[in-house]
């Protein structure tokens, strides 16, 4: 057959796979390494299973999920705000502003978090009263006793709040900086103010890169959380060291905390990569351009867009 | 607003230094309303950053800018200069749009949210109307059907015609390009020409720093040609690319073309 008579001619490729015995070798051990480990773990009597059952929708064990949960949101909250901030001072031209970032990071990144925590906790030591007013001995507004504001609650929260903030200043800068310099010049160019620029064109952009890392903090965060547990903080951890602390049910309680932080991270990461789907907008993935450039279907057009908020 | 026989750009004695580089060292230049003036010269002659000077991203050490009768980046009160704050700033910049070499579309937004983020987020432009208008400058720079497209999926010349329907939504009343067609593929490079050429037809002024000395040639009311952060040469395009006068405009002319 010469060549041209092929053109048109549908070539179906029906080739045979080479076999790959040390693949086959390979699961095969790993997949009878995971029987064995399930065996012996639900077979295991020490393990305590019924009680494991029991125990985990207790309802103070879901008091301690909800603490767990809350301390989670807010700290990431309030840190983001804070690094948002913290990032924003150390790029400004002023530099006090600089340096008060500077000296920010520094600290907190600098010391255990274990210490801060204790520290806050203990602050009625240092401070004992809080005060609105003027600073430097001025006459005072309003004042409350440190023992009372700072409840085990609070003191987590401050805690892991800005000592998160500390971190995240650091991953929102280098978002920032990802941003081509050429973007902000563009904004300015058309009577954009800085904020404007920062807001509109530099934080949207900055997010694909700061995302990532903000996500994986999140889920580190709810496991941090458990180090609450040195001041009480009635999270998840500590009313199952409470709980076994009567029962004496140590290994039950840790393994009901810990299927608890397991679907807590599970869900935080299905939610990590559905919001880390939505800021790659316009930027078409590799794997997506290379599916699209060897499809022998025409392109489709790309969704309609959004109105501008 | 200027008066009709002021020009749109008058810039004089400006001098500009990055650490102990002066790369302006004394420019005088005017730009009459609308006419398009093309500067050309040697790499690191300093053009980029006479226009980068022009709109204020860059400070300038002596000398005097002004725009459409404005003095760039002061305000003059008994007899001294103080500095405009920033918010003043934006606003002399919003009627001066700026072209780049590498058209920095907000890659993010679409190519109609691009044309609409100045109106709507500058100026406040209700949305709808933003929208029409931007609909309407696509149009005209040919790219009607593209509006939905990121910026990641359009061809160079299509992003830089995008990017000058972005800068044309404010309405400026003085386009900047700093060598718009550099950065395309040799067959991209007309498309982009053409709207330039559309534009200047409209009577739009123009100062275009380019290569391209055909478009000088055609489009061009003046030309401007720079060395080493000065203005060696300037006249009508056709004269002076037919008969320059100086021997760096002659070398530079034979390395280009
Ligand atoms: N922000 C800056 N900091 C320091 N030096 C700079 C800066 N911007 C420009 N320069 C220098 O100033 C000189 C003139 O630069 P400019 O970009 O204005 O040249 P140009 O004529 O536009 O050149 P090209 O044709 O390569 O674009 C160059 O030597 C350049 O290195
Ligand atoms: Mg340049």
């Amino acid at each position: 057959m010469t060549p041209e008579r092929a053109a048109g001619v549908e070539l179906p490729i029906e080739a045979v796979r080479p076999v790959r015995p040390g693949r086959w070798l390979g699961a095969a051990v790993a997949l009878l390494f995971l029987v064995w480990l399930a065996y012996t773990i639900i077979v295991n009597e020490n393990l305590h299973w019924d009680v494991i059952v029991a125990y985990l929708a207790d309802g103070r064990i879901l008091g301690g999920l909800w603490v767990t949960i809350q301390l989670t949101v807010l700290s990431m909250a309030i840190g983001l705000a804070l690094g948002v901030l913290a990032a924003v001072m150390q790029l400004s031209d002023n530099p006090v502003l600089r340096g008060t970032s500077a000296l920010y990071t520094w600290f907190f990144r600098g010391t255990p978090l274990l210490v801060q925590l204790i520290f806050w906790f203990n602050i009625g030591l240092v401070f004992p009263t809080f005060a609105v007013g003027l600073p430097f001995g001025g006459p005072k507004l309003i004042e409350w006793q440190a023992n009372a504001v700072i409840t085990p609650f609070t003191a987590a929260l401050l805690g892991l709040a800005i000592n998160e903030g500390a971190y995240m200043a650091e991953i929102v800068r280098a978002g920032i900086r990802s941003v081509d310099p050429g973007q902000r010049e563009a904004a300015e160019s058309l009577g954009m103010s800085h904020r404007q620029v920062l807001r509109r064109v530099v934080l949207p952009q900055a997010m694909r890169v700061i995302i990532p890392p903000t996500g994986n903090q999140f889920i580190s965060m709810l496991k941090t959380t458990s180090m609450v547990s040195v001041i009480a903080g009635a999270e998840l951890l500590t009313v199952a060291q409470r709980i076994y602390l009567g029962n004496f049910e140590v290994i039950a309680m840790l393994m009901v905390a810990s299927i608890w932080y397991l679907v807590l991270t599970t869900i935080a990461s299905v939610g990590q990569h559905f919001v880390e789907k939505r800021f790659e907008r316009g930027h078409v993935r590799l794997s997506s351009r290379v599916r699209r450039n060897l499809s022998p279907l025409p392109a489709k057009e790309p969704p309609p867009s959004k109105e501008p908020s | 607003m200027s008066a009709p026989d002021q020009p749109m750009v008058r810039i004089r004695s400006v001098r500009k230094r990055f650490g102990s580089l002066e790369v302006l060292k004394g420019i005088d230049l005017d730009v009459p309303a609308g006419e398009v003036v093309c500067v050309v010269g040697p790499s690191g002659s300093g053009k980029s950053t006479l226009l980068r000077c022009v709109n204020r991203l860059e400070s300038i050490d002596s000398g005097r800018i002004w725009v459409n009768g404005e003095l760039m980046g002061y305000a003059e009160r008994g007899g001294r200069l103080h500095a405009l704050r920033p918010h003043e700033l934006s606003r002399q910049r919003r009627g001066i749009g700026m072209v780049f070499q590498r058209f920095h579309l907000f890659p993010h937004r679409t190519a109609i949210e691009n044309v609409m983020e100045g109106p709507v987020t500058v100026l406040g432009t209700p949305a709808a109307q933003a929208r029409r208008q931007a609909e309407e400058l696509l149009e005209r720079v040919g790219l009607a059907d593209r509006a939905h497209h990121y910026p990641s999926q359009l061809s160079g010349g299509q992003q830089q015609r995008v990017a000058i329907a972005r800068s044309l939504a404010m309405r400026p009343s003085l386009m900047l390009f700093d060598e718009p067609t550099s950065a395309l593929d040799p067959e991209l490079v007309q498309e982009v020409l053409a709207v330039m050429r559309d534009l200047a037809a409209t009577g739009m002024t123009m100062m275009v720093v380019t290569h391209e000395m055909n478009f000088a040639r055609e489009v061009g009311d003046q030309l401007v040609f720079m060395d080493d952060g000065v203005v060696v040469e300037r006249g009508d395009p056709r004269e002076v690319l037919a008969a320059p006068r100086h021997e760096r405009l002659r070398a530079f002319l034979g390395q280009v073309q």
